[in-house]
């Protein structure tokens, strides 16, 4: 008869118990950080200065060393070296970075001998094109590099916000908005085409 | 509510009713005017309710809700009810038909129908029956019947399991819930929801919960096997989402889908008055007798606010109980109804009886008595509240100290 009682008297008193917790939870704060409508601050100013967002780089300390374009597992960077016969100088023609495939993994940026390319905290950088995500970060051959013993530019302030990377997305769709109208035919006819493929 | 009738033709068309040759007509359409009004007001509360519970289900797990549509989030029922209007009207291919077709009509009408002999305030009742609480009883059972043959004509294993499930539920706890209500009719001596609430007073010592221990265990008893028949968790068995996919109503789309929540949280209402009317003194208003209530309109809205808030505190702690409990087993769920609160229920019911002849109601001792069971309910309640500081405060320091900000932000408190 005892353990009967017992099970009563433990189910109604845990049953309190219970609600006694979930109540104290309609007097606790929230924790949802409510994007994008009512933040306290800039989502990114609540980042940590560690977050891995979309990459930038910074053309004007780049080495030309080609360590990040073979780190990376899934080839999302393209850089392209130019060399000047007569004066020796070398040039930076291409720095292509991948967006839409960069996986955020940080190989790159942990490699890099000057900090030239690192993750902003920028991360919101949705398109209707997949193809605006390839973000050029050369647009006329930039001379390379070279180390100094008296400076070192790991230790320079870095452009956590993007601005470059933000910069040069605008300016790409611009552009493609610009060519989209004499495009827009022929890709009408692929998409038709394609749905044919499938049928 | 013929008077009312009566009252109102006098009022519209300066006439007796008697001579005009309206009064078949009239009466037709006043029954018309009636249930378009309890329509309005069971839609608008399941839609209402099914916003008001997600923002506090939303607040005990720490987030914020549906805060989008509408300032902040108020009209996100009607969105969800617009949005399901919208969608196709699937039938399966394999299911029955005309089954599929009318089970949710069953459901709502056995909801719907119960809300005729609820009543709202003194003398605000659709229908003032004399078998009111058994006919509250037996029309919600036609609920069953069309859980049972949403379920069956699916074709589907998972509402077929959900409609067997409900009909066991149904069938173990419609029998506490009718023992656990005989102790408030003898009391009372009446079917009748309206008498039920007249034979209660207004302050807490007159209610029926604290006539005595035995009431109080019926209290308990028929709390725990109204939300067993209203399918509500823990005893949400029927639509387990986590077994069942969604149980009966798996099938169904569109507005067949559309009733069976809004016949759910309608039920909410119908638990909640349930309890309020029968144990916790319905619409009585502390120090005001019937005689003087009867009397002023004022005293009459009055009687209903009372009704709502009291209903509104036991809506309230239903939800809650929502998002504390897990669901219980199948065979845990029968175990509890016929071991545990059938058993209960036959002692109080005899318990009350002997109390009865011991101390009727009006004497001196059974005051006395009644008053000290408030005395310990209130001490519960204090008891509670304590429990909750305690909660509280026990997370206070290392919330702080994480997020440098105090976690104070209560309730009423709109993120
Ligand atoms: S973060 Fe990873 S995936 Fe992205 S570019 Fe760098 S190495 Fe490649
Ligand atoms: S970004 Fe860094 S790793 Fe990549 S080529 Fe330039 S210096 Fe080398
Ligand atoms: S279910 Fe929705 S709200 Fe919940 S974690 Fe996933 S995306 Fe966020």
């Amino acid at each position: 008869m005892t353990p009967y009682f017992n099970a009563v008297a433990t189910t109604l008193y845990s049953i309190f118990e219970g609600m006694a917790v979930t109540t104290s939870y309609l007097f606790r704060r929230p924790s949802t950080i409510q994007y994008p409508n009512k933040l306290e601050k800039p989502l990114e100013e609540q980042l940590s200065d560690r977050y891995r967002g979309i990459l930038q780089v910074d053309t004007s300390v780049c080495i030309g060393c080609r360590i990040c374009e073979k780190t990376c597992p899934i080839d999302c960077i393209a850089i392209n070296l130019e060399k000047n016969k007569e004066t020796k100088e070398r040039f930076l023609t291409r720095f292509d970075i991948d967006i839409s495939k960069c996986m955020f993994c940080g190989l790159c940026s942990e490699n890099c001998s000057t900090c030239a390319i690192y993750h902003t905290k920028f991360f919101n950088g949705a398109t209707q094109n997949v193809d605006e995500l390839v973000v050029r970060f050369v647009d006329s051959p930039i001379v390379l590099y070279k180390h100094r013993k008296d400076s070192d530019p790991k230790t320079r302030e870095k452009d956590l916000s993007g601005v470059i990377v933000k910069q040069k997305m605008v300016k790409q769709r611009m552009k493609k908005q610009k060519t989209a109208k004499q495009e827009m035919p022929v890709n009408k006819i692929s998409k038709h085409k394609i749905k044919e493929e499938i049928l | 509510m013929k008077e009312n009738a009566n009252l109102l033709f006098v009022f519209l068309f300066k006439t007796p009713i008697e001579g005009s040759g309206y009064s078949l007509a009239w009466y037709i359409l006043f029954v018309f005017i009636i249930a378009g009004a309890l329509l309005f007001f069971a839609a608008n509360f399941a839609g209402i309710t099914s916003f008001i519970e997600r923002r506090i289900a939303a607040r005990i797990q720490t987030r914020v809700g549906p805060n989008v549509v509408g300032p902040q989030g108020i009209l996100q029922w009607v969105a969800d009810g617009i949005k399901l209007l919208l969608k196709e009207d699937l039938i399966p291919d394999r299911a029955d038909q005309f089954l599929f077709r009318v089970a949710p009509y069953f459901v709502f009408s056995g909801l719907f129908a119960a809300f005729v002999a609820l009543p709202f305030g003194y003398g605000i009742v659709a229908a003032d029956l004399n078998v009111g609480v058994y006919y509250i009883f037996a029309i919600t059972s036609l609920v069953v019947v069309g859980i049972i043959m949403g379920g069956w004509s699916s074709n589907s294993k998972w509402a077929l399991f959900g409609a067997l499930r409900s009909a066991a539920q149904i069938i173990s706890y419609e029998i506490p819930t009718a023992l656990s209500l005989i102790p408030v009719i003898m009391l009372t001596g009446s079917l009748s929801t309206q008498d039920i609430i007249k034979a209660q007073g207004g302050l807490p010592w007159d209610w029926f919960v604290f006539h005595s221990p035995f009431t109080f265990v019926c209290f308990v008893v028929f709390f725990i096997s109204a939300l067993a028949e209203g399918n509500r968790i823990p005893f949400d068995l029927p639509e387990a989402e986590s077994e069942l996919v969604s149980g009966y109503n798996t099938e169904y789309s569109g507005f067949r889908f559309l009733v069976f929540p809004m016949a759910e949280w309608a039920n909410l209402w119908v638990i909640a008055a349930m309890v309020s009317l029968t144990y916790l003194g319905g619409w009585q208003v502390p120090f005001v007798s019937i005689e003087t209530l009867s009397g002023s309109l004022v005293l009459i809205f009055l009687s209903v606010a009372v009704f709502v808030i009291k209903t509104s505190i036991v809506v309230f702690i239903v939800m809650q109980l929502r998002w504390t409990l897990p669901r219980v087993r199948v065979d845990q769920m029968t175990q509890l109804c016929w071991t545990y609160l059938v058993p209960f229920c036959l002692v109080a019911i005899v318990g009350t009886m002997i109390w009865m002849l011991i101390f009727p109601w009006e004497t001196r001792v059974a005051l006395l008595l009644r008053l000290m069971m408030f005395g310990i309910g209130f001490a519960f309640c204090f008891f509670y509240v304590r429990r909750i500081r305690f909660n509280y405060f026990n997370d206070k320091t290392a919330y702080e100290n994480l997020k440098k900000k105090s976690p104070w932000y209560p309730i009423w408190r709109l993120p």
